[in-house]
């Protein structure tokens, strides 16, 4: 491996492995942290790590693209939920209802990973063939190369793309509209009425505990059921 | 003209379809008015059809119809079609033309019935079902007209189905049919596997190629098919209690035309009988064993339709006799002068009753002879015609019948005319104690008494086996109510009337179409001789042979006929000469019901609380258990915890990349 | 000469593996959420280095639509968290578990 590696040049050499580098420490980071938004800025250190690899494989565009929709788009999307859901929510790490679970991650995920590696060794059975035009042409900056081949091969699916954003736009409005008359269940909570969620919750005690007040939060079924007329699936009480 | 045929059987299906559908709405005499008038059209068809075959030469009696190719398969290639030829037509003239007079006759005796449409729709069908039976042109064409004529037949011995012993008279003559089917459905098995073929014209071209072990299972099991038809040992015991039937349908159906179904199949396939000799002497022995015990049944009995069932079935052993010596002539000759004389006997029965009010035992009439003057003189005249009177038809039928049987063997002729001398006996029996003598009825049924007509002393018989119960209930209410009510027995209307006249002309002059003694006489051996001709037994007789074996017959007739006289004229109980071993009919249906019947339901009860509960429940159980406790360790599977089922994709995925692993280091 | 393909496909096996681990192992939704991304991530390393091996622009092609298929998740994804757990006190994936046999 290592005269392999000796075989590239110094400063190739040199840029994987600082990137590899980040790229690991940054995965193991979302998974190790504790706290949600160390493992979203963690995610960020990830994905700059993987846009340099792309840079390094002649994919400036996919580079500049993951900075700028992973990056600057989708992790703060994911700050904002946490943001707005609460930086002190955590894990029930004190129970774990499936105890085998942990280790039997684990297992496989070390398994794949050897099984991937020893594919990655060159044994590769499917022998396809370049279907989509050169990565490389001389004279031409990748994102001439990419651009002409998604505006002409793959237009179609370019366009149905739009399709598929403007639906996912529609359907987080409506998933995060709030129906009318719930306004503030989480911060008013009603004192004698069945603690919402009740018989899952009552399972673990052990969350609300750690939840500290907000553990006694919801209000009465009934009222509801009786403010709104539509009540989504996410307001009913699980039987 | 003659390509017409093809309306004969569509006229009375057409009846059938008009009255299923409309039937409720035409209401009592209109529905059976339409199906008579839709019997006679065909028979008027049947008539100019014959008419214009006659008018061809000899040679060119015979040809195919194909109506339309019903079904193709591989080789086997069935279309639907009529093979007209004489004997096709002989049936179908005679068929349409005793029907027509039978429809006529159900108008007035079905009068009183709720069910009166319903009874047309049935009779209708089956007259087209029969027609198809003897008209088709291949082996297929006939079992549909079979199993028509079967399962009509069925309908209306259940006819009045609110009386167990009629449902039960159904179902037996079903199951004795059945076996007699599967024989039949075996024989076209094998003829198409031999043949290559079910057509008549080219199945019978093809026989040379066969041999004869084949030809004789094929002409054995299509007689098994026609003993369950024609009632024939060993299948016979359902005709008996078919008479649970209305009377009309006895005549019509058990008497003249679809127990005559295995004659007309025997003579048909007279070139395989031919080929087969051996098994034409199966035929011609259970015949004649039939005929003889059929007559010694009847002797001991006493209900007037039970005589006359044994009655039809020892003469469907003449059948079977003649057609066993090859004489099929003789055979349709005494098919058709016997549906004449028996659908006669019938009617008169059916006249009787009607009077006597659903009374059945002759032991219970006597006397009827003054007030009943055209029912008992037409009787008289099926009696005679029956026995073997001369010049009455039976005489000469029968006179062919046991001629052509000496012929072939002695001990068939003897046992042959011995029969002769028992059925002569038994319908003077019969007449004598119905028509002459002392009016018992008035002492046996004190009219008026109301209820007390069940339980009076005679043998009258309980209400499950009088065959008309609703105009029964009429009667009993009447008596209950207005006291006082005594039977007036009486000639029946016209309606009635005139299918006994018609009938007894028929029956009087019918030997005429086959005369013996000269050539020129013998116009039905003449006229079906294409079609049976090269079959024929011919026993070479003398003239002199023939007048002897004439004058033999007519001195059998009437020793018979006096012996009747002898021992009947006055008297009403002989029990010398009436044993139980006779009334209860050898006791071969009370075996068949120990042998039989007793142990497949032993049978039965073993598998419904053995085999059904345990093995079969079982197993059903079993599989649904095994299910069901399967299905509880396995939902435990669904934890409901995304993070599971997530394990279980990465475990997926780890088996697949192991696939692609080994097929990378191989 | 650059750096050898199989050095960039362990990277994304190892990249993928922690990603799985990740997302069997930590409770949080938001949390196993990202670790799907990481999953994603060391797919389309994969596709891009595939790409530049066999000089084939596809690679590339599937990645963009990959990235545009991903922020669609993410978006739709994160609604239905956001939608769920406005109601419940923890941020824990276990307490929905409804869905069992």
């Amino acid at each position: 491996m290592g005269h392999l590696l000796l075989a590239a040049t110094v400063p190739d050499s040199l840029t994987f492995a600082v990137a590899a580098a980040i790229t690991v420490i940054g995965a193991l980071g979302v998974v190790l942290s504790r706290n949600p938004v160390h493992s979203a800025l963690m995610l960020i250190m990830t994905l700059f790590g993987v846009a340099v690899l792309f840079v390094e494989e002649d994919a400036q565009f996919l580079a500049a693209v993951q900075v700028i929709v992973y990056a600057g788009a989708i992790v703060v999307l994911f700050l904002f939920v946490i943001m707005l859901l609460g930086v002190d929510r955590q894990e029930a790490l004190r129970s774990e209802p499936m105890p085998a679970q942990r280790w039997l991650a684990l297992g496989l995920g070390v398994l794949a990973l050897a099984e991937v590696i020893l594919l990655a060794k060159g044994h590769w059975p499917t022998g396809a063939h370049a279907v989509a035009g050169r990565a490389r042409v001389a004279g031409h900056s990748n994102t001439y190369v990419l651009g002409r081949a998604l505006f002409t091969t793959y237009l179609l699916p370019f366009e149905i793309t739009s399709a598929l954003l403007v639906i996912a736009v529609i359907g987080a409005a409506v998933l995060a509209r709030r129906p009318r008359g719930q306004e503030s269940e989480l911060d008013e909570p009603t004192a004698g009425g069945p603690a919402f969620g009740g018989e899952n919750l009552g399972s673990n005690p052990s969350d609300r505990a750690l939840d500290g007040p907000d553990g006694e939060g919801g209000e009465p079924v009934g009222d509801v059921l009786d403010e709104a007329e539509g009540v989504t699936v996410v307001g009913r009480p699980e039987q | 003209m003659i390509h017409a045929v093809f309306l004969i059987p569509l006229l009375p299906l057409v009846g059938f379809a008009v009255l299923a559908a409309f039937g409720r709405k035409l209401g009592n005499p209109l529905a059976g008015w339409i199906a008579t008038g839709a019997v006679a059209a065909s028979f008027i068809v049947t008539a100019i059809v014959f008419a214009g075959l006659f008018q061809l030469a000899p040679g060119h009696r015979s040809f195919t119809q194909t109506w339309w190719n019903w079904f193709s398969v591989d080789r086997l290639h069935v279309t639907a079609g009529a093979l007209v030829d004489p004997l096709s037509m002989t049936m179908a003239a005679f068929v349409t033309g005793v029907s027509t007079l039978i429809h006529l006759y159900s108008i007035g005796y079905m009068e009183h019935d709720p069910q009166f449409p319903k009874f047309f729709v049935y009779l209708n069908l089956f007259v087209a079902s029969m027609l198809l039976l003897v008209l088709g042109s291949n082996l297929v064409m006939t079992f549909l007209g079979w199993e028509g004529v079967g399962v009509c037949s069925y309908f209306l011995i259940a006819f009045w189905f609110d009386r167990p012993s009629a449902a039960s008279a159904g179902k037996k003559a079903m199951i004795f049919n059945r076996i007699g089917d599967a024989g039949f459905l075996l024989a076209m098995f094998l003829t198409f596997e031999r043949t290559g073929s079910l057509q008549y014209v080219t199945v019978f071209h093809r026989l040379g190629h066969v041999g004869v072990p084949s030809l004789t299972a094929i002409a054995l099991l299509l007689f098994l098919g026609a003993a369950g038809k024609s009632a024939q040992l060993p299948l016979y015991p359902w005709l008996a209690d078919a008479m649970e039937g209305p009377t009309p349908v006895s005549a019509l159906i058990h008497a003249a035309t679809m127990v005559t179904a295995g004659v007309y199949l025997m003579t048909r396939i007279n070139p395989i009988l031919h080929r087969a000799p051996d098994a034409a002497h199966v035929v011609a022995i259970i015949g004649v064993l039939t005929a003889f015990l059929g007559a010694t049944i009847a002797c001991a009995q006493t209900d007037i339709k039970k005589i006359l069932a044994y009655s039809t079935i020892s003469q469907l052993g003449y059948m079977f006799l003649a057609v066993g010596v090859g004489a099929y002539v003789a055979a349709i000759f005494l098919m058709l002068t016997h549906a004449f004389y028996k659908a006669l006997l019938f009617l008169g029965a059916g006249s009787v009753i009607h009077a006597m009010n659903d009374e059945q035992n002759t032991k219970t009439m006597g006397g009827l002879r003054k007030l009943m003057p055209i029912t008992a003189v037409t009787f008289l005249i099926a009696w005679f015609s029956i026995g073997g009177v001369p010049p009455f038809s039976g005489f000469w039928s029968k006179g062919e019948v046991l001629l052509n049987a000496y012929g072939y063997s002695t001990w068939l002729y003897a046992l042959g005319a011995l029969t002769a001398l028992l059925t002569a006996y038994y319908l003077g029996r019969c007449y004598l104690l119905t028509f002459s003598g002392q009016a018992r009825w008035v002492e046996a049924r004190p009219a008026g008494d109301g209820h007390g007509v069940v339980g009076s002393a005679p043998p009258v018989e309980s209400d499950t086996s009088n065959p008309n119960t609703p105009t029964e209930r009429v009667v009993a209410h009447h008596g209950g109510a207005g006291g006082q009510e005594p039977l007036h027995p009486h000639d029946p209307s016209w309606v009635m009337s005139l299918p006994l006249v018609v009938l007894a002309v028929a029956s009087v002059f019918g030997g005429l179409i086959d005369l013996p003694f000269h050539p020129n006489f013998v116009f039905l051996e003449r006229w079906l001789s294409p079609v049976v001709g090269a079959s024929l037994f011919n026993g070479h007789f003398s003239v002199a042979t023939e007048w002897t074996f004439a004058l033999v017959d007519a001195a059998i007739a009437l020793i018979g006929v006096g012996l009747a006289f002898a021992l009947w004229r006055g008297a009403v109980d002989r029990p010398a000469v009436e044993p139980t071993f006779l009334q209860r009919a050898w006791y071969i249906d009370w075996g068949y019901d120990r042998l039989l019947a007793r142990t497949s339901t032993l049978f039965a009860g073993f598998l419904a609380t053995v085999v059904e509960s345990k093995v079969i429940d079982g197993a059903v159980n079993g599989v649904g258990t095994l299910f069901r406790s399967g299905g509880g360790v396995l939902r435990r599977v669904q934890t409901g915890y995304v993070r599971n089922y997530a394990l279980g994709v990465m475990a997926g995925l780890v088996v697949l990349l192991a696939y692609l692993v080994s097929r990378a280091f191989t | 000469m650059s750096v050898p393909a199989s050095y960039y496909l362990t990277l994304s096996a190892v990249l993928f593996s922690i990603g799985g681990i990740g997302l069997l192992v930590r409770r949080n939704v938001l949390v196993m959420f990202m670790c799907v991304e990481l999953m994603l991530n060391a797919a389309n390393l994969a596709f891009v280095t595939f790409a530049r091996q066999m000089n084939d622009v596809g690679g590339q092609v599937v990645v963009f639509f990959v990235l545009v298929v991903a922020a669609a998740e993410v978006v739709v994804g994160l609604g239905i968290i956001v939608a769920i757990f406005r109601r419940r006190v923890g941020a824990t994936a276990d307490d929905v578990h409804v869905l069992k046999g």
